[in-house]
């Protein structure tokens, strides 16, 4: 089973992280992200930038509003992201524990859906199954 | 000492505490277990001991966690749990030479604070392939190899083993006990096998784990829930196995295979639970981002700049299915090419019926039957559904449907899927007489 390990901060903790050397946070990431690799689970992983750089888009109203970052109502922001292989929910917890993270930072760890986890006779899961092998066969033919 | 066995049975008074304690035990164990059989390996000379006394600090660990709570470097607390095991079966035997004393010296300076006695990141890397080729070693049967795998370096229980292999979890402690004795008894070195027979000892670790991957692709059987992903087990440990010899292309390239076979896990069954053949199952459900890392993987087997040796060949077979849109788009040509590699390679009929099929695909059926009826001719694959399936096909193909039909009836008598057999039955039946 895959899980996400999604990184989350609070400004306060965002700003601490400003403060600290950044070559010693790349060096504990880049070493727990050495032993997920080492150990074979580690499928995905991503890191964003600064959410000033970001925009949300906002469905309260049709047509949907575009609003630049940072966002004034989040607590905390989504800085990134894992996915994982494991074989079970514990280890997905002992793995996101290992994260090098401080206080104000969290991780919330979700199960990624596999396709078993959807009716397969619905029409919608169905239509949803070809259109995502026409974007990936137009993302092949364009790359 | 006895078998103990990974996460059992440990009665305490509250069992939901318990039980989450056992699965945290178990999560710990899974990632860690190689790392400590590895550290003590090192430390006692013998694998099956260090395995032993792993074991032992695990049950320690199930009577403990549940009361003092789970400690904060959980691989430490096991590896010095299980050295304080050895350091006391040694005094027991009053065998407590030099090195011995010095290892309890620096266990008792470092007190109870296990946390921060780990493992020395220069050579544990070293020692897990040390781990790797001892439990692949050919001194021990594929059975024996199988199991010691799983169990060392993939850390899984032997309960999990036996339902992941269908078997009672009596007989995999009995290869595991035996597995270790005769480890033992040969004298097996903790070591990276030498240049000379280098190349042999890898094969026999990758085809292990391809072995263990094929296992589990059995299609899913309704007890599916019990039976533990051996092959995403499979997967893992070539991964790893990858990352610690980043130069062996076949390494690289085994990680490729299993990438690209998973990817069609979800389409490869009916729902009734039959297989359904490569060409008729359903694209959409393959999974995409799987197959680019099988793309990468190869990716990366090939800029090693060996060439492509048995997985590397197979595996850019499987990446050509893998990346064409519909089974008439495949790159047929490159796959005849390919499989004609493999067979120079290592020759098989069952390789050479598949090249057939490719040619088939890409110049014609006449071609390609004159490759089956060598085959036919060669008597190899007598009683192997397929070759009448396929010569069938092509002959249907030319026209010489009288020979078709009987050819495709044989194959439905062969086959022991019912599908395939309605299938072929449904084909024959719809050929007209040939016309004379």
């Amino acid at each position: 089973m895959k899980y996400m390990l999604i990184m989350r901060a609070t400004d306060e903790a965002t700003a601490a992280y400003e403060e600290m050397d950044f070559n010693e946070i790349i060096a504990a990431m880049g070493a727990y992200n050495e032993s997920l690799m080492k150990a074979g689970v580690l499928l995905a992983g991503e890191g964003l930038t600064d959410a000033a750089e970001g925009f949300v888009v906002d469905f309260d109203s049709t047509p949907p509003v575009v609003t630049d970052g940072p966002y004034a109502e989040a607590k905390e922001l989504f800085n990134g992201f894992w996915i994982i292989q494991v074989s079970s929910k514990e280890e997905a917890a002992e793995w996101a524990k290992r994260c090098p993270l401080g206080p104000g930072t969290r991780l919330e760890v979700r199960r990624v859906t596999e396709l078993e986890d959807f009716p397969q006779d619905n029409e919608w899961i169905q239509k949803e199954a070809g259109w995502r092998e026409e974007l990936e066969h137009k993302a092949g033919t364009n790359g | 000492m006895n078998e103990t066995d990974a996460p059992g049975t440990v009665d305490a008074p509250n069992t939901d505490v318990a039980d989450r304690a056992r699965r945290t035990v178990a999560a710990v164990w899974r990632i860690e277990s190689a790392r400590i059989v590895a550290t003590l390996t090192r430390f006692v000379g013998d694998v099956g001991q260090a395995e032993d006394l792993a074991q032992e600090a695990l049950v320690e660990a199930l009577k403990q966690w549940p009361d003092e709570g789970v400690p904060r470097n959980p691989g430490a607390w096991l590896t010095a749990v299980a050295k304080r095991r050895a350091i006391d079966g040694w005094r027991r035997r009053e065998r407590l030479d030099e090195r011995y004393a010095a290892m309890a010296r620096d266990l008792e300076q470092r007190g109870g604070e296990a946390s921060d006695m780990f493992w020395d990141p220069d050579t544990i890397d070293d020692d897990i392939l040390r781990l790797i080729f001892v439990s692949c070693h050919p001194v021990l049967s594929r059975e024996a190899q199988i199991a010691l795998t799983l169990r060392i370096v993939g850390g899984l229980s032997s309960d999990e083993i036996a339902r992941a292999f269908l078997v009672p979890t009596a007989t995999i402690q009995q290869r595991i006990v035996r597995a270790k004795k005769t480890l033992a008894a040969a004298k097996v070195p903790f070591e990276v096998p030498k240049p000379n027979e280098y190349t042999e000892r890898l094969g026999s670790v990758l085809s292990v784990l391809y072995l263990i991957f094929n296992e589990g692709y059995l299609p899913a059987s309704g007890e599916q829930w019990v039976r533990p992903d051996v092959s995403g087990e499979a997967l893992r440990l070539a991964r790893v196995v990858a990352g610690l010899m980043p130069k062996e292309p076949e390494a690289q390239s085994l990680v490729a295979l299993m990438e690209f076979t998973a990817s069609r896990f979800a389409a490869r069954t009916a729902r009734d639970g039959t297989p359904i053949p490569l060409d008729q199952q359903d694209r959409s459900r393959w999974d995409r981002a799987q197959i680019a890392r099988g793309s990468a993987a190869l990716a990366r087997a090939d800029r090693i700049g060996r060439g492509r040796a048995s997985y590397g060949l197979q595996a850019a077979i499987a990446e050509c299915h893998a990346v064409a849109p519909t089974a008439s788009d495949t790159d047929w040509a490159r796959i005849a090419l390919l499989y004609e590699a493999l067979g120079r390679l290592a020759p098989s009929p069952v390789v050479e019926l598949n090249r057939a099929v490719a040619v088939a695909m890409s110049t014609g059926p006449a071609s390609a039957l004159r490759i089956v009826d060598e085959l036919a001719v060669g008597g190899k694959l007598a009683g192997y559904a397929p070759l009448p399936a396929v010569r069938g096909e092509l002959l249907a193909r030319l026209g010489r449907n009288d020979e078709a039909r009987a050819e495709l009836e044989l194959a439905a008598r062969l086959t022991g899927n019912e599908r395939e057999r309605a299938a072929l039955l449904a084909k024959a039946a719809a050929l007209e007489a040939s016309v004379e």
